[in-house]
């Protein structure tokens, strides 16, 4: 029976990628990429990969669709026609193609316990989460504390893509004139929405923050939280207008959240430095070992959903505003 | 007694199950057969209304009175508030930005 929801899921995501392709407006490729995602995170699932498919549904489903829609808000929806290259092009798909089939024939069957990369680290993993962290969810474990440099660096990652995107779009400060004149956003006379967006957004925020909390004990964490709370202010900043959810969340605080996000990792393994340990290693900060990594893990996985939210959001505000300014120059 | 009372939540739940699905098909067709726009979003709320909630009280059914219960009556209630409210946001916007439903068709059949 999965065999057969894996093969269906897996046809449907070649049919959807061969879509997005063939279609010149950019607004159905970028519903087509959602869609995309959608399925990607259903075929996770299947593959028993909670806490990737609850992340994917949330960035790549969620919010990157929005910040798509933004962008295409400032640039023209339909596909510039363009012939030239295309042989090259063909070519190098072709090469890349054969080559990744070619190197398929070495790998081990899927799920196989044998496979090398489930010899190497993981058994050590599996075997000692629970008597060292006291929590049964290994993803956890492994991402924030035995793999803690990794997700470190992710978070890194982060907080420089959002400085990149704020820097090239020029985000304005909010203070200018030019700023004030826009009340028309959102779907001010758009009553239903409106109604219904004003009951889901604390529960949306909710069920992040339980995401955020309980990514010890189910699958989720705090780049999965942060996503969620991202996408519960876009929905306020769609419903509302942009004014009101900047008033909610003003630039500061959502710069402050990325810089107070990644600063927090990174003072936990300092903390663990001064302490007497090694950089994230958790054990040293209290008495108990296995409380101190649950401490240390719930801290720095705050860290990580501080950092995914600001960005989430400064990205979309920067996308927003520039839509916004641009609109009113033509006016 | 029990035991029958188990056969007859199983054989409820079933129906449920069965006309929820058979809602997502007569969606699923209405969407590609149906005439113009706003009839195939007519088409195509019945997955969101109707199928949700026929196929969601079919599961909370056979889940029993347990914790996936109560958290499948949130995934219901969320989409049954969602999944109408999003239908109305496009065909709303659709009418907003001079998108005309198509009146002549049934006349041009009938004659």
């Amino acid at each position: 029976m999965t065999i057969i929801f894996a093969i269906f899921l897996l046809t449907m995501l070649v049919i959807t990628a061969v879509a997005i392709v063939q279609s010149s407006n950019l607004f159905v490729s970028v519903m087509l990429t959602s869609i995309f995602s959608l399925l990607m995170s259903i075929n996770f699932f299947v593959l028993d990969a909670a806490d990737v498919a609850l992340t994917e549904a949330a960035v790549g489903a969620g919010i990157t669709t929005v910040i798509f829609l933004s962008a295409l808000a400032l640039t023209a929806t339909q596909e510039k026609p363009n012939s030239s290259g295309r042989g090259i092009a063909l070519v190098v798909v072709g090469l890349t193609a054969s080559l990744i089939i070619y190197a398929t024939f070495d790998k081990p069957r899927l799920g196989d316990p044998n496979a090398p990369v489930h010899q190497h680290v993981a058994p050590y993993y599996l075997d000692n989460t629970m008597e060292q962290m006291g929590f049964p969810n290994v993803v956890t474990a492994v991402l924030s504390s035995y793999r803690g440099y990794d997700t470190l660096g992710e978070v890194f990652v982060v907080f420089a893509a959002c400085i990149g995107v704020l820097f090239i779009l020029d985000a304005r400060t909010g203070t200018g004139p030019m700023y004030v004149a826009r009340q028309m956003t959102g779907l001010r006379h758009h009553l239903i929405p409106q109604v219904v967006a004003r009951i889901l957004v604390p529960f949306i925020v909710l069920f992040g923050l339980y995401v955020q909390f309980h990514g010890e004990y189910g699958p989720g964490g705090g780049f999965q939280a942060g996503a969620i709370i991202a996408t519960a202010f876009i929905l306020y900043a769609l419903i509302e207008g942009e004014q009101a959810a900047l008033r909610a969340v003003p630039r500061s605080a959502q710069l402050g959240l990325v810089i107070c996000g990644a600063l927090l990792f990174g003072m936990v393994g300092v903390l663990c430095m001064i302490m007497g340990g090694e950089f994230l290693d958790y054990s040293v900060l209290m008495e108990n070992p296995v409380t101190a990594r649950q401490i240390g893990i719930i801290v720095i996985e705050a860290g990580v959903g501080m950092a995914v939210c600001g960005a989430m959001l400064s990205i979309f505000h920067a996308f927003a505003a520039r839509s916004a300014g641009d609109t009113h120059e033509t006016v | 007694m029990i035991e029958g009372l188990h056969l007859f939540v199983d054989i409820v739940s079933w129906i449920l199950l069965i006309i929820g699905s058979i809602c997502v098909l007569i969606g699923g067709i209405g969407v590609l057969r149906m005439p113009d726009f706003y009839s195939r979003l007519h088409a195509a709320s019945l997955t969101d209304t109707m199928a949700t909630l026929a196929l969601l009280s079919g599961m909370i059914l056979q889940a029993g009175f347990s914790l996936a219960a109560a958290k499948l009556f949130a995934i219901m209630l969320f989409l049954l508030l969602t999944g109408p409210t999003a239908t109305y946001a496009l065909a709303n916007s659709a009418l907003l930005s001079g998108y005309k439903p198509k009146t002549d068709v049934l006349e041009k059949k009938v004659s």
